[in-house]
């Protein structure tokens, strides 16, 4: 019963209300996203475009537009800049990401110095679940619940794209569109994100659910599943922890995360090691 | 219906100032089994994006099966069985989720398997001998196995033109084998097989046509006329030590 108590509790509260929704919204589209990131290999161009971003959350808050909305525009700035730059120069990729999201991050931070009080600042670089506004939670719950169904409608297609982009044009797949929808739908997803875990950790959140589960399996749609659970089980811990510990969300949410990769990676290694020892005995 | 499967004419093709066709033409029959030969970067892997439709030539006409390469990709015509290096061997897809791929063309836009689906997949993995490994993850198959379910997927799409890239790197000799009777097989059952191979040792044997590639086809035809002293060791720039001519 006292487990009962300690989950519902807290509950009476519209704010962990929220809290509790955001975070699970949040939990499953980042987790579903993952799967697809980390198996194109496109973890670091996800880093990049949540770095990018934050000249824009200022920018919003400056001109009074929501913040996802001036996020989403910075993010789409990136995407197309770090593009045009890889394919007409020799740096090769990595260096242009990382080039241009400290670029922007750069940008925003001076921004930030000027115009913004240093509070706000803590809430967009780390988030700040437990003290989001109505508005920004539906606006969240919204836009995150979209995503996450159009990802799962087309999973097939994003993961013939993630696999084998060569096979689906060469049949008259229109790859050029599905490439930037996906891109469209990473920048919308991060910029969702950003309230919950803030501008720094979002990047935890798109690659360590799916690393996770595919140490755990060999089947994608389990790979899928297996993210989920994990990722909305971390938020929720994280929501919880804020508000009986008074810890941060976003770091405990991304902190139990990597806690939950790690265990399986060690118990993994561990099982190994057991079967070699026993073979050898 | 003509008896040419694949034609370009005057066909150039260059990355930004880079040439990497010139002013190409070839035209391959259907039911042939062609070697595609020539030095790494001599035009070979642009020569098969041209076919398949990924690259759009400068200049030129390409025709595949009668029609352009958009139409030619929205039936299917062409299938690419990838380099073992090109491919992701760890990605979590099972040995018939591969093949399933081979019908995304021809699916609703949400990519669900149909009946139809399932009865072409079955048959591809049945006919190169892989439908026992159907639930396997790909990376826990050898070498020629591997190749086997690219193969397969080819025969799901329901492709007249098989293009393969650098087939038998990494393969063993009894692999390599069985894959070339397997392609052979299928060449006789219709199929029109192209291949891009390094192996100039056992292309004679193989091959009934070689094309000849350095930044355009030099020289193309049977493989008793082509596959000459002179015409290979001028794509290869004359570096031959290992290679016996008739």
């Amino acid at each position: 019963m006292f487990i009962i108590e300690f989950i519902l509790e807290p509950l009476q509260y519209a704010f962990m209300m929220k809290a509790v929704i955001v975070a699970v919204v949040v939990g499953v589209t980042c987790a579903l996203l993952s799967c697809f990131l980390i198996l194109k290999g496109w973890s670091l161009l996800g880093d990049a475009i949540s770095h990018a971003v934050l000249p824009g959350v200022v920018l919003a808050y400056m001109v009074g537009i929501p913040f996802g909305l001036g996020a989403f525009i910075f993010a789409m700035i990136s995407v197309v800049l770090i593009g045009y730059i890889k394919s007409n120069s020799k740096i090769k990729e990595d260096a242009v990401m990382g080039i241009v999201f400290t670029t922007l991050f750069a940008l925003g931070l001076m921004l930030i110095s000027k115009i913004v009080s240093s509070v706000d600042l803590t809430h967009v670089l780390f988030g700040e679940l437990l003290g989001i506004s109505n508005e920004s939670a539906w606006y969240t719950a919204i836009i995150l619940g979209t995503v996450s169904a159009v990802v799962l409608i087309f999973r097939r297609v994003f993961m013939v794209f993630a696999f084998d982009p060569m096979h689906a044009q060469s049949v008259g797949l229109p790859i050029t569109f599905i490439h930037y929808a996906f891109l469209v739908l990473l920048a919308i997803t991060i910029t969702g994100s950003i309230q919950t875990v803030g501008i720094i950790l979002v990047i935890a959140m798109l690659i360590t659910p799916g690393s996770t589960a595919f140490l755990l399996t060999k089947h994608f749609p389990t790979m899928l599943q297996i993210a989920v659970l994990v990722s909305v089980a971390s938020s929720l811990i994280g929501a919880y922890a804020s508000y009986y510990f008074d810890v941060a969300t976003g770091g405990t949410i991304v902190f139990v995360q990597g806690l939950m990769f790690m265990s399986v990676f060690g118990y993994q290694k561990l099982v190994k090691l057991a079967s070699k020892k026993t073979r050898l005995t | 219906m003509s008896n040419i499967a694949i034609s370009l004419k005057n066909v150039s093709v260059s990355y930004g100032d880079k040439e990497a066709l010139r002013d190409t033409s070839i035209e391959i029959p259907y039911h042939t089994f062609t070697g595609v030969i020539g030095m790494n970067g001599a035009g070979k892997s642009t020569l098969f994006k041209v076919i398949m439709g990924l690259v759009t030539p400068q200049t030129g006409k390409v025709i595949v099966c009668g029609d352009d390469t958009k139409t030619a990709q929205k039936h299917g015509h062409v299938a690419y069985v990838p380099q073992t290096e090109q491919v992701d061997w760890d990605f979590p897809i099972s040995v018939y989720e591969v093949v399933m791929m081979g019908r995304i063309g021809t699916q609703n836009i949400f990519k669900t398997s149909t009946a139809v689906d399932h009865e072409f997949v079955t048959n591809a993995l049945t006919q190169v001998r892989m439908i026992d490994f159907k639930d396997r993850q790909i990376g826990e198959l050898s070498g020629g196995q591997k190749k086997r379910v690219f193969v397969a997927r080819a025969l799901a799409q329901g492709a007249d033109i098989l293009l393969l890239d650098e087939p038998f790197a990494g393969l063993d000799a009894t692999s390599e084998h069985s894959l070339i009777e397997l392609l052979i097989s299928l060449k006789e059952n219709g199929k029109t097989v192209i291949l891009a191979t390094h192996d100039l040792l056992s292309l004679p044997d193989t091959c009934d046509e070689v094309a000849l590639v350095k930044y355009r086809v030099i020289a193309h035809g049977p493989t008793k006329e082509v596959f000459t002293k002179e015409l290979v060791s001028q794509t290869f720039d004359g570096l031959l030590h290992h290679i016996k001519f008739d």
